[in-house]
Parts: C-alpha cells; structure tokens; sequence
C-alpha cells in the first residue's frame, strides 16, 4: 500500500508540475490543485500507514502499548486542505478576471506592464 | 497574565482586522481606526521588544501544551525586533494608504486585509513551530493577493498572475519539506527539532530537505535565479501596498531562511557555500537589472533582489560578525525598502508619472520634498554616516575574516552599482530638465492636495527617514542589538531551553 502511495504522490507532483509549465493559465490553474494534492497524500504518506490503530490509550494502561496511527498528519492534512481550497477558488476567479481584462488564455501574451498605474 | 504580552501585538492586529470589518463602508472610520491602531500596535510591540530586551526570550505555549506537543510561540531577540520593525512599517503605511490609495480600492475592504496581512507577518515572527509558520505564511499570501489585485487593472491583474502562481509553488514547495521533515524527525516544534535532526543518520535525506526549504523560502525572499516574480508584479499595485510588500514580504522570507538554518540545519558545509553563490549572484542580477530599468517602481524593485544578496551573504557565511552585520542590514532594509516605495508614490502624485524617461526637474520645483527624498537614497547607497554603511562594514569584516574574496568582491560592486543605479535616478529624476506633461484629468496631483492630505503624505516618509537616520546615527545601539541577536542565533542551546525548559 505504502509503495502503491508512493507511487501515486510521485506521478501527482509530475503532473502538476507539467501542468503549470504548459502555457494556458486553466491548465496552470489544474497543476496547481493536482501538485497540492500531491503534497496532501505526501504528508500522510509520511506519518507512516498504520491501518486499524487508532491512536487511543487501552484502559488500565498510560502508554500506548502497541503501534499507533500517528494522528498529527491528518490534522496537517486537513489545514493544508482548507487553506488549498481558499487558495484554488481566488485562483479560478483572478483566471477569470485575467480573461476579461486581457482576452486570452496565453500566459506569453500577458506581457503588456508597461502602462501607467496608480 | 504577563507571559501572555508576546500574544498582544499578534492578538490586537487580529482585533483590529475584525473591528475594521464592521465599519465597512465607513471609509473615514476605517481610515483613523487604521492609523490609531497603528500606533497601538506600536506601543505594543515595543512593549514586548523592551520585554525581551531585558528579561530575555519569551514564550507562550499554546493551551499550556507543553512544547513539543503544543504550538509555541517565542519571542527571542530576532523576533522581537522584527516585529516592532513590523508595527512600525505597518504604521508607516496605514498613514500613506490613508492619504494616497483611492477610495474605489478603499470600499472594498482594503484596511481589513491590510491588518490581516500585518496579522500573518506578526504571527510568522513569532511562532515556534513550523507548520504554524506555514500557516502564518498562507495568511501573508492570501492577504497579498487580494491587496495586489484590489482595484482590478489590466497590468495589476497581469502582475498578480505571476505573483499568485510562484508564491503558491513556493508554499507547496514548503508544504513538502516539512512532509519530509516530519517524515524523518517526527516532530514539528522547532526548538524539538534543533535537538532531533542533527541526530538522524539519514543526512543525504536532510540535505534533501534542507534544500527544499531552501527553494520554498528563496522564492519567498526573491533570490537569484527564484526572484523573476518580483520586478513582475511589485509595481503593479498602489505605492502603499507595494511598500509593505517590499518593505516585509521577502524579508519574511529572509527570516524563515535564518530561523531554519540557524536552528535546524547547521554546519552543512555544501548549504553555506551554496548560500554564498546565492548571494553573489543575487546581488549581481538585481543590481544589473535595476540598471537597465526605466519606471523608478521596477528600479526599486530590482534594488530589493540586489539587497537581499547581502542578507543571504552572511546567512552563508555564519560567523557572529557575519551574522550581526546580516540583522543590521535587515533592520536597514525594511526601512529603507517601505519609504523608497512611498517616495516612488510621491513622485508619482507630483508627476502623474513614474517613467524615468518622463520624469524631471524635480529639485528646481520642490527643493525641499527632493531633499527629504535624499534621505533614504542615501541610507539606501550606505554613503557613511547614512544607516546602509554600518552593516555593510560587519559583511566585509567577515568576508575578510573568512578570507571569502568572490562574496567580498560581490557586496562591493553590488554598492557600488546601487550608487550608480541611485545617481542615475537623481540625475534623471531630480536634476533633468523635465518636459511638460499633459495634465492628467481625474487625477489628484500632489499640489492639488489640502494641508491635511499634504501631511497625511509626507508623515510616514518623514517619520521613516527618521527612523533611518536614528539607524545611521545610533549605529552603536544598533550594532548592540545585532551583537545580541548574532550571538543568539550562534549559540542556538538558549532558543531551545526557552522553548523546553524540561529537558534540563
């Protein structure tokens, strides 16, 4: 399984990191969500995979007596999750409002900062 | 209750975020909220600075976790400074936005996330641990993104693209090292970390890290060859905005730099000597790039990539001199960075222009306003007894002391193409017989303004050129503070018994 993951994060940053060198800003747009994925898995994959083990103390116990799913990875997960999403949704709207002001979706045409601006 | 000062200034940008949102088509309101809070934030920072000045590092755990099972936050020496450098700048800047940005940009919340992003910047100061740096790092992007697109234009949202899209590739190159790191040492806290990481025997794996982190934070901080983000976008938004930017945004960058490699990843050999190729080439490009640049924003954005080749000049050089002379030239920088950008907004409001090629006389009209710009210019060339030539002798001390001959040779002709890029700018901007420009309609020029707009204008500028000029001329003070801080960084054993003090 682990190995299965470790394959999949691999690929995951490969092609988002592909996605963003292409020159269309929806498919920039893409490569980011997939590459921030690709980081999500990576961090869990990291914490190690322990399936069944929940990381709960037995009773009669202080310590955990057997091997633990580590719990901090997935709370890691889920603020990089939330934040990914906030980020991805102002992306998808500063794309649209890019297509709007310049009329293309060519990241190469969005050269013309010469203008005055205040 | 006292231990909790560190939270304040953090606590109180937050408060005051939220307060601004209540008021927010109040413009006015918001406008002298923003500016009283400022001198709060101030008040309060300087609070904690004076705090640890005296009495040493200060932490916080969060909830009473211990570290390293809870989030910690730490004020040490470093960290202190930077945010009252912070409150400061921040303060600097409500000032100028309140005077300068227009009301369009205003009603759309523009005080609100101007505190959030001051917010993120206390908070990435101040932490002790490394996913809440993250954290605190998403809260400056997300915050910058919206100020750097706010208004809309054609060139802002231009610029914004590129921004947004290096800086979100920079966080998840940050996101992954700390996966990895996390992977490798099993634990988040920094101070814990410092104990851990020097003892894993995999080090290919931590160099593997450390270079990661190295990549996340040097598109941060704009360094060579991650910086083509920068002169992209930096003159795109309002001059207030970009003078928070330039003034904070890639020094916090500089800083996770210092905290990571002074901390976590030491006496790696490969990692300074890569730091000092950095660094000659930084200060190479930006110094080049300036040169050839014709709007007075792009000049003083190239500026900023060519300065923070000296920081990361003595980050790799990791000796005390080194060090102090690398924090002296960062307490500079911020400074320094935030006025010049207020001033490109000045010139701008006189003009109606920030083309170099259409800028002039500027000296044989306002003589006064020119010589109040003279001030940072020269702090910024380091012209001795100007705030930029004191830190620059610690760097070259060490270098000499290192007998690193290339890195000597970079910070000299970096000054010197500062120099020239600063006459250049003088020669062009000050002393040029201008030609006449249209009058621009719907546009407030500067002698349009009223005396209280007048003031609100040249306030934080002068107040900043103050504070430059108590930099120059209290070097000692200064070079007190940076001692203090090199020596901290050096002997890292104090940051980690603050942060645990059960481990003795």
């Amino acid at each position: 399984m682990e190995f299965l993951l470790a394959i999949i994060t691999g690929l995951l940053y490969a092609a988002g990191l592909y996605m963003m060198l292409r020159r269309s800003m929806v498919k920039l747009i893409i490569g980011l969500i997939i590459i921030s994925n690709g980081a999500n898995l990576l961090i869990f994959l990291l914490g190690r995979i322990t399936k069944g083990h929940p990381p709960i103390i037995p009773d009669g116990s202080k310590v955990f007596t057997e091997i633990y799913a580590d719990p901090v990875p997935q709370a890691l997960i889920l603020t990089a999750i939330v934040i990914s999403f906030g980020l991805q949704s102002f992306a998808i709207i500063l794309i649209k409002r890019a297509y709007q002001a310049v009329k293309t979706d060519d990241l190469d045409e969005m050269n013309t900062i010469e203008e005055e601006i205040k | 209750m006292t231990q909790q000062l560190l939270l304040y200034p953090l606590l109180f940008q937050l408060f005051l975020s939220i307060l601004l949102m209540f008021f927010w088509k109040k413009i006015e309101t918001q406008k002298i909220i923003s500016i009283v809070g400022g001198f709060i934030g101030v008040f309060l920072s300087a609070l904690l600075f004076y705090k640890v000045w005296h009495y040493g590092t200060q932490t916080v755990q969060a909830a009473n976790w211990e570290a390293p099972y809870g989030i910690t936050f730490v004020a040490d020496t470093l960290s202190a400074t930077l945010v009252l450098l912070t409150a400061i700048a921040g303060m600097a800047v409500s000032f100028f936005s309140a005077a300068s940005v227009i009301p369009a940009r205003l009603r759309f919340g523009y005080f609100p996330i101007y505190h959030f992003l001051l917010l993120g910047l206390t908070g990435a100061f101040l932490t002790g641990d490394i996913f809440n740096l993250y954290v605190w790092f998403e809260i400056i992007i997300i915050s910058s993104f919206v100020l750097i697109t706010l208004g809309g234009e054609k060139a802002q949202i231009e610029g914004a693209v590129k921004y947004f899209t290096l800086n979100i590739l920079a966080s998840i190159i940050f996101l992954t090292a700390i996966a990895v790191l996390y992977g490798l040492a099993g634990s988040l806290n920094m101070a814990d970390l410092a104990v851990l990481v020097p003892q894993l025997k995999n080090r290919h794996l931590v160099e593997v890290t450390a270079i990661l982190f190295l990549v996340g934070f040097g598109i941060k901080s704009a360094v060579f060859p991650l910086y083509f983000w920068l002169p992209a976008s930096y003159h795109t938004p309002p001059s207030a905005v970009a003078a928070i930017f330039g003034g904070l945004l890639t020094k916090v960058g500089v800083y996770a730099l210092i905290r990571i490699f002074s901390l976590i990843f030491l006496d790696n050999e490969f990692l300074n000597d890569l730091l000092i190729v950095i660094a000659v080439l930084t200060l190479f490009s930006g110094a080049i790039g300036a040169l050839v640049q014709k709007n007075v924003r792009k000049i003083f954005s190239y500026l900023i990539i060519c300065h923070i080749g000296f920081m990361i000049g003595g980050l790799g050089m990791f000796t005390k001199v080194a060090l102090a002379g690398m924090v002296f030239y960062l307490i500079h920088d911020i400074m320094v960075k935030t006025n010049l950008f207020m001033i490109s907004g000045l010139i701008y409001r006189i003009k109606g222009t920030n083309n170099v090629k259409l800028l002039g006389d500027l000296y044989d009209k306002y003589p006064k306003l020119s010589l109040l710009m003279f001030i940072p210019l020269l702090s910024l060339i380091g012209v001795p007894p100007f705030s930029g030539f004191w830190p620059k002798v610690s760097l070259i001390i060490a270098t000499l002391n290192e007998k690193n001959y290339v890195l000597l040779g970079a910070i000299i002709l970096g000054s010197l193409l500062t120099l020239l890029v600063v006459a250049k700018l003088w020669s062009e901007v000050f002393w040029k017989k201008g030609e006449e420009l249209p009058v621009r309609k719907h546009f407030l020029y500067f002698k349009q303004m009223d005396k209280a707009r007048k003031f609100q204008f040249l306030a934080p500028i002068v107040m900043l050129a103050g504070v430059s000029l108590y930099i120059g001329f209290g070097a000692e003070h200064m070079q007190q503070l940076s001692n203090r801080i090199a020596s901290e960084l050096i002997n890292n054993q104090q940051y980690i018994d603050a942060v645990m003090p059960q481990n003795n």
